[in-house]
């Protein structure tokens, strides 16, 4: 899969760039980056004691701010640069890719971000587990959870690793290291207060420093899109300018497209912050804003790919790295100097820092909330005693991804993310969805429903070719499509709802009616 | 916030407004969401079944296909604002007044 393809096999630098060698305006803007955010980290400190401020920032975040938020941990580095790089070295399809990525917000904002945050505290477990028998289905979403963070966070830290080598020269295992203690501060200290913030910050960093980029290539083509197509067109070909070669199965395309639509409305990191704001109200408007913004970027990355394809050139592009990645960044290096180049490199540096932290505070609160309190302490567990839980799972959970960032160097785990998304489209979204729109909805429903999604997408995925064939080098693939998210996400809508009719679960039927004034009023939302 | 009564939460549930107010946002949710899912599976389709469509050009240095990629994510937007939209103005009064009645019984 092309996001966060990723960098992998980012090689040393032709002498024709800087990149690769030590630029101190990226290192002295890194710096930087990292200063205000470990102030604002500080600052969020001192407000972060209780359970509330520490998992969802006290509810005090406002829904532009949260959209802007969103955003920020959607926009990884990996979509900036891979999507660029996929249009600059591929053309139209790059496009297809960025507009799966999009559509799956408008479903988050119709089906899931209102009751969520009426309904739940901290985790998307909470609503799952609301009017259902809470030990078994606190085990099983965390599952999907935590399968879904780590496969995640596995494709942003070896990603980061190759990135931060090819941009500043950093040794891979030092690159992974720093990521992994900065972002722990950040949660160790933060919690979502100090997440939330540095996510705005990054969002406002890489929207700006994309938009200049853009204007600066524009300004070549005299502001005229259409010279910039004419120039493309006339060393590349008509088509440049058309879908090509990325989709030639039907199915697959579908399958893909399911996984990336709906597995953006199971994603642990984003769900959860939907509890940062005060109401369902707001909840909503981050929805709007964080889809402006996104579809924003996407443009921009769009016209970035074009550009560094009639600038820079494939043949240079593709020489530095096959995938593409390094697109942007030569392409800010010839429009706007080495100093623009380290500046563009510091907002990708601080892109990965940024996920990296949400995902692994989303990581922590699964831990926290939904094991041990949930089904170690049976529900019953003071404040302070999750707090402490939670702080302890922020650092178990960043030595755990630098030392995968460390044993997966050098490995093919672009995978992993389509693998993310296929596990989040297929255990957590379809579980989700039927605690809150269907009444027969079970216990054993659940379960057996983010069971089986979570089962198939593994197994599916190493059948399909996208390992058993591009990894394993086997001759042919025994599941035909690379994304598995059309089978796996159908079985474990199929099984929900045939284990829940076969075995009605009464008091869960009883308590749906209860808690519609809770979905749809808010009365009694934390 | 004070907890409802049971009496009068079971009332306001049953009552035909809040049955109509849950009834019209799932109408809305759903057309909505199938809006989008028929404008993406449909884009799909054409990009795997039929790419000449969108490799015709609109001018010389332009292509359906842009137009059409872009303006399904500007579309996406829009239909989030639609939903906004529908929510500030409707949705939200409706549910004032039945928590009114919710909190005052």
């Amino acid at each position: 899969m092309l996001h966060h393809t990723l960098l992998l096999q980012a090689t040393t630098t032709t002498t024709a760039s800087t990149l690769g060698t030590a630029n101190p305006i990226s290192i002295l803007m890194f710096f930087l980056f990292v200063a205000v955010t470990m102030y604002i980290t500080y600052w969020a400190a001192k407000k972060t004691k209780t359970g509330s401020e520490f998992y969802a920032a006290g509810r005090s975040i406002s829904g532009f701010q949260n959209g802007l938020a969103l955003a920020g941990d959607y926009m990884s580095a990996a979509s900036f640069l891979g999507i660029a790089g996929m249009v600059a070295t591929k053309g139209y399809d790059g496009l297809i890719y960025s507009i799966g990525f999009l559509v799956g917000w408008p479903l988050i904002m119709f089906l899931i971000a209102e009751p969520l945050r009426n309904l739940g505290k901290y985790t998307f477990a909470d609503v799952v587990a609301y009017r259902l028998r809470q030990r078994p289905i606190r085990i099983v979403s965390s599952i999907g959870s935590l399968l879904t963070i780590s496969f995640y966070l596995i494709a942003q830290m070896v990603g980061a690793g190759g990135l931060i080598q090819t941009l500043f020269g950093l040794p891979y295992e030092v690159a992974v290291v720093v990521v992994g203690f900065v972002m722990t501060a950040y949660v160790l200290f933060g919690g979502m207060l100090a997440t939330t913030w540095v996510q705005i910050i990054k969002a406002v960093l890489l929207l700006s420093g994309a938009t200049v980029l853009v204007l600066l290539s524009l300004a070549k083509f005299g502001f005229s899109p259409a010279n910039l197509f004419s120039s493309v067109t006339q060393q590349y070909g008509d088509a440049m300018l058309a879908p090509g070669g990325f989709i030639s199965n039907p199915w697959d395309a579908l399958s893909l497209g399911l996984a990336l639509m709906l597995g953006t409305a199971g994603l642990p990191h984003i769900l959860m912050r939907f509890y940062t704001v005060p109401d369902a109200k707001a909840a909503r408007k981050s929805v709007f804003v964080a889809t402006g913004f996104i579809g924003y970027f996407y443009l921009l990355t769009f016209l970035i790919g074009f550009a560094a394809m009639a600038l820079v050139g494939k043949p240079t592009i593709e020489g530095i790295d096959k995938g593409g990645n390094m697109a942007a960044l030569l392409l800010a290096e010839q429009t706007g100097g080495t100093a623009f180049l380290g500046f563009i490199a510091a907002v990708a540096f601080a892109t990965i820092l940024a996920v990296v932290a949400g995902l692994t505070l989303s990581g922590a609160s699964s831990i926290s909330h939904d094991l041990y309190v949930h089904v170690v302490k049976q529900g019953v567990s003071d404040e302070k005693g999750e707090i402490k839980v939670a702080k302890r799972a922020t650092i178990a959970l960043g030595i755990l991804s630098i030392l995968l960032g460390l044993v997966f160097k050098g490995q093919n785990v672009a995978f992993m993310v389509g693998l993310a998304f296929s596990i989040a489209a297929s255990a957590n979204f379809p579980a989700l969805l039927m605690s809150i729109v269907w009444k027969k909805f079970t216990t054993q429903g659940a379960v057996w429903s983010i069971l089986t999604g979570a089962v198939l997408s593994l197994v599916l995925i190493v059948l399909s070719p996208t390992i058993w064939v591009d990894i394993l080098h086997n001759e042919e693939a025994i599941f035909p499509l690379k994304n598995p998210a059309l089978v796996s996400m159908s079985s474990a809508f199929l099984v929900g709802i045939v284990v829940s009719l076969l075995q009605p679960e009464k008091s869960a039927a009883l308590k749906f009616e209860s808690e519609k004034l809770r979905t749809y009023l808010g009365v009694g939302a934390e | 916030m004070a907890q409802p009564q049971p009496n009068s939460a079971h009332e306001i549930i049953e009552s035909p407004e809040f049955k109509k107010l849950v009834s019209k946002r799932w109408s809305v949710s759903l057309v909505l969401t199938l809006i989008m899912l028929a404008v993406y599976i449909g884009f799909l389709l054409v990009v795997a079944f039929s790419k000449e469509s969108l490799a015709a050009k609109i001018s010389p240095n332009l292509t359906w296909a842009i137009p059409i990629g872009l303006g399904i994510i500007l579309f996406a937007w829009i239909l989030t604002g639609i939903y906004v939209f529908w929510a500030n103005n409707n949705y939200d009064e409706a549910v004032q007044e039945l928590k009114n009645k919710v909190l005052n019984s």
